[in-house]
């Protein structure tokens, strides 16, 4: 430090920095920068004075401006409430048929419905609502309720099996594991799973059909096309909501399962359920 | 009792010593130009009236697009996102535009400087055109160089008050048209005026304004050259983009030197004189307040204003102009060589002159050829290149298009007669301003059949989709293939659009999974 380098060409002395034999000159930074320096020091200063800032023991100072993020996201959130309330009061009035009629109406139904579902239904249906083993897939075209908009309506609003709402779609099929023997049961077997593919073995499967005949039809239907009114399958096409095969049908024949849907009214409301209805109407199998 | 001689003095400093001490900062000096004539002033009035016309003028020029879209020429609306330019429009992904003019203004910039200097710098950046308009109302105001300096000096009085009140007030009527002028580009400049005007326009134009108007009062009434010195980064690229055949504003020492302000009498001495007169109109005239005669430097702009001044007073002498110019570093360095005999005198005239008072044949003057050089050709060639892509990828790009996306969740979905369904997120672009009805086709996947949602057709495998002008439709497609024609778990198809009014088209192709994971 006692020897100060001057650059020879400029006069100046340099800053003591030196790499590879290129120095700093030291010039005077203009008055002005030091002056713009400080402002926004004193700038720093008034803005946490103004804004929630310097931290105390158990909080912080909140800031004069009153300036809050929570209250942001709640302004912004009452903004966005506020834009849906054109939607929601037509939704409210209207039918499921009359918003899917409407094209801004049903694409905001759509997506308020696609949220609902993603909190309340995919934890049973799947996140594409594409159900898995005693869920139904919403996807498709095999409805056990029915697929119309209304019926679907129906569907959310009052549950399935759900015994504390009065109105909820009810329907057991009775285990049949008492009342045939299993010879029966795995000739009516075989003959449900030949309804839709081919027959393997007629000699179970011809003794089957009486056996269908007699004790399934009153539910199924005679030609196995199942009754929505008590939420009966068919059982004649591609889609098993317990597994395709003898084996999976026969164990839903000596011991069959019903899956139970919780009616949402009471938690949803009438608009979510009905934004629901339309949503799930939308994904492409709906009648 | 020892001698003072006896103790010994140690070698030590403070580190503080005043000595070696600097000042940490220094207050900006004030400069005045001295109002000039000549070439080059006139050729910035040129460049100033040009520059500003365009600025000013552009948001208010038409250009008739139909009923669907403005019919402003010049046009950046931000809430639709789109981007009109006279007959082209850009809609957000075709950006890439806009990086290709940068690319091309970045080029440009490097050849203009590599042939020319700091030409933007000294004639067409914004900062040295709002100064100079600065400049022309401090001068109308308080009058030329002398008359301001005097004033700055003067103690405030009623006059000065008035004067400056008066000066600053005109400037922010410029900062305010400036900022104004701004907003336009923005929004429908007619209505928009008017809304200004009427105060219902929206705070962010006001914000604009307000923010525009500091900005140009500060940099170009306030600062002036300490944006350039301090804040610019350009001028630090110079370094690097100025070679030996690069024009600059070249004092040339070679006929200057030395210089004398009382050339007569030093001349009948027998000792040797140059040109230079040491007026120093150089220096009075220089916006940036700098001396030209102390060779390049990072302040100098270029803006040639030196030159006009020094060429006024050789004129009034009788002698040459030119003894500021416009010259290359490899000239210069030449013509020195020859006036020092190889560096080894000190500048003699008498070495560049020959005894009728004509410069010799040796020396070495700018002709143009010395702009073309490799370096030139290769900026030249790829700014071309540049603009040529623009320009063909321009004429070429579609108009038309579609995006696909695949429905990922589920991927598929088995219906009860055992026939495999897809669902396609479909977007179709339109992108011109007038309506049309677009067919979309399924080609390939045997027996596939789709449905549009939202629009009540029976599946097929064509559909009309009518298309709002200058408008994205988004489409949620259906398409199914029945069991027995599935012959792979994943199949190729295309989505193909068609507009049969003007017969552009537009394909994608798109895969349909029969089987989980199928790929």
């Amino acid at each position: 430090m006692s020897t100060q380098y001057i650059d020879d060409m400029s006069g100046v002395s340099t800053t003591g920095h030196e790499w590879d034999g290129i120095r700093e000159l030291n010039n005077p930074l203009p008055r002005w920068w030091v002056i713009t320096f400080y402002v926004t020091i004193a700038w720093a200063i008034g803005y946490t004075i103004a804004y929630p800032a310097w931290p105390m023991l158990s909080s912080a100072t909140r800031g004069v401006l009153g300036f809050s993020s929570r209250g942001e996201v709640k302004n912004e959130m009452a903004a966005a409430e506020a834009a849906k309330t054109k939607y929601v009061a037509a939704i409210k009035s209207k039918s499921v048929s009359e918003i899917a009629g409407d094209d801004a109406l049903r694409e905001f139904a759509v997506s308020a419905g696609g949220a609902a579902f993603r909190v309340n239904c995919v934890q049973c249906h799947g996140s594409g609502a594409q159900g898995s083993k005693g869920f139904p897939n919403l996807n498709d075209d095999d409805w056990l309720w029915g697929g119309k908009m209304e019926q679907i309506q129906q569907t959310i609003t009052h549950g399935i099996r759900f015994t504390a709402d009065g109105d909820t779609r009810q329907s057991e099929m009775p285990a049949f594991a008492d009342v045939l023997q299993p010879e029966q049961i795995a000739q009516v077997s075989a003959f449900v799973a030949s309804l839709s593919g081919a027959v393997k073995d007629k000699s179970m499967s011809e003794p089957g059909a009486k056996v269908f005949a007699e004790n399934c039809a009153v539910c199924h239907g005679e030609n196995a096309k199942g009754n929505r009114e008590f939420g009966a399958p068919d059982l004649t096409d591609a889609i098993w909501l317990y597994g395709p095969g003898e084996a999976a049908i026969a164990s839903q024949v000596r011991a069959p399962k019903g899956g139970v849907m919780p009616a949402w009214i009471e938690r949803l409301g009438e608009i979510k359920v009905k934004e629901l209805a339309v949503y799930v109407h939308s994904l492409g199998g709906g009648e | 009792m020892l001698d003072n001689k006896q103790i010994k003095r140690l070698e030590a400093e403070a580190v503080n010593s005043a000595k070696t001490r600097q000042p940490l900062y220094a207050a900006r000096r004030k400069i005045f130009p001295k109002r000039t004539s000549g070439r080059f002033r006139q050729f910035k009035w040129l460049v100033m009236a040009i520059t500003l016309g365009i600025y000013y003028l552009t948001p208010w020029l038409r250009w008739n697009r139909g009923a669907f879209a403005p019919d402003q020429a010049v046009l950046i609306d931000l809430a639709s996102r789109r981007f009109y330019f006279f007959f082209i429009e850009i809609w957000p992904q075709e950006f890439y535009y806009v990086a290709g003019l940068l690319m091309m203004a970045g080029v440009g910039l490097f050849l203009i400087t590599s042939t020319v200097g700091r030409a933007w710098c000294g004639y067409t950046c914004p900062q040295t055109v709002w100064v100079d308009l600065f400049l022309v109302v401090e001068r109308a105001i308080e009058g030329d160089r002398n008359a301001r300096m005097k004033l700055d000096a003067a103690p405030w009085s009623a006059r000065k008050l008035f004067l400056r009140g008066s000066k600053h007030a005109i400037w922010l009527a410029i900062a305010v048209a400036t900022g104004g002028a701004w907003i336009f580009y923005f929004a429908d400049a007619p209505k928009l005026l008017g809304e200004v005007l009427s105060g219902t326009a929206a705070p962010v134009a006001y914000g604009t304004i307000a923010v525009l108007t500091g900005t140009t009062y500060v940099l170009g009434g306030l600062m002036r050259e300490q944006v350039c010195t301090y804040m610019c980064p350009w001028p630090r690229i110079q370094a690097a983009m100025l070679d030996e055949n690069s024009l600059t504003v070249t004092y040339n020492d070679w006929r200057g030197e030395p210089r004398s302000r009382h050339a007569k009498k030093v001349s009948a001495t027998g000792q040797a004189v140059g040109d230079c007169v040491d007026c120093n109109a150089c220096v009075a005239v220089c916006p940036m307040g700098i001396d030209i005669r102390d060779g390049q430097q990072l302040e100098c702009i270029t803006c040639a204003l030196c030159i006009d001044a020094c060429d006024g007073v050789m004129d009034k002498l009788g002698r040459e102009r030119g003894l500021i110019s416009y010259a290359t570093l490899a000239d210069y360095n030449a013509n020195m060589a020859l006036a020092t005999a190889g560096g080894a005198n000190p500048v003699d005239p008498a070495l560049v002159r020959t005894a009728s008072g004509g410069f010799v044949d040796g020396l070495a003057h700018f002709h143009l050829g010395k702009i073309f050089r490799l370096r030139t050709f290769i900026y030249l060639g790829t700014w071309l290149a540049i603009g040529l892509v623009l320009v063909y990828s321009l004429l070429t790009r579609e108009r038309l298009e579609l995006n696909v996306l695949h429905d990922r969740n589920p991927q598929l979905v088995r219906l009860s007669d055992g026939a495999i369904r897809n669902g396609y997120t479909v977007k179709l672009l339109n992108m011109i301003p007038e309506p049309r009805t677009i067919e979309v086709t399924l080609e390939g996947l045997d027996g596939g059949e789709m449905s549009i949602v939202g629009i009540d057709q029976a599946p097929s495998r064509s559909f009309s989709v009518p298309v709002e002008p200058d408008r994205l439709k988004t489409l949620k497609v259906f398409v199914r293939q029945p069991a027995g024609q599935i012959k792979k778990p994943v199949q190729r198809f295309e989505f193909r659009i068609e507009d049969n009014a003007s017969s552009e088209s537009a394909e994608y192709t798109a895969s349909f999974n029969a089987q989980e994971n199928g790929r």
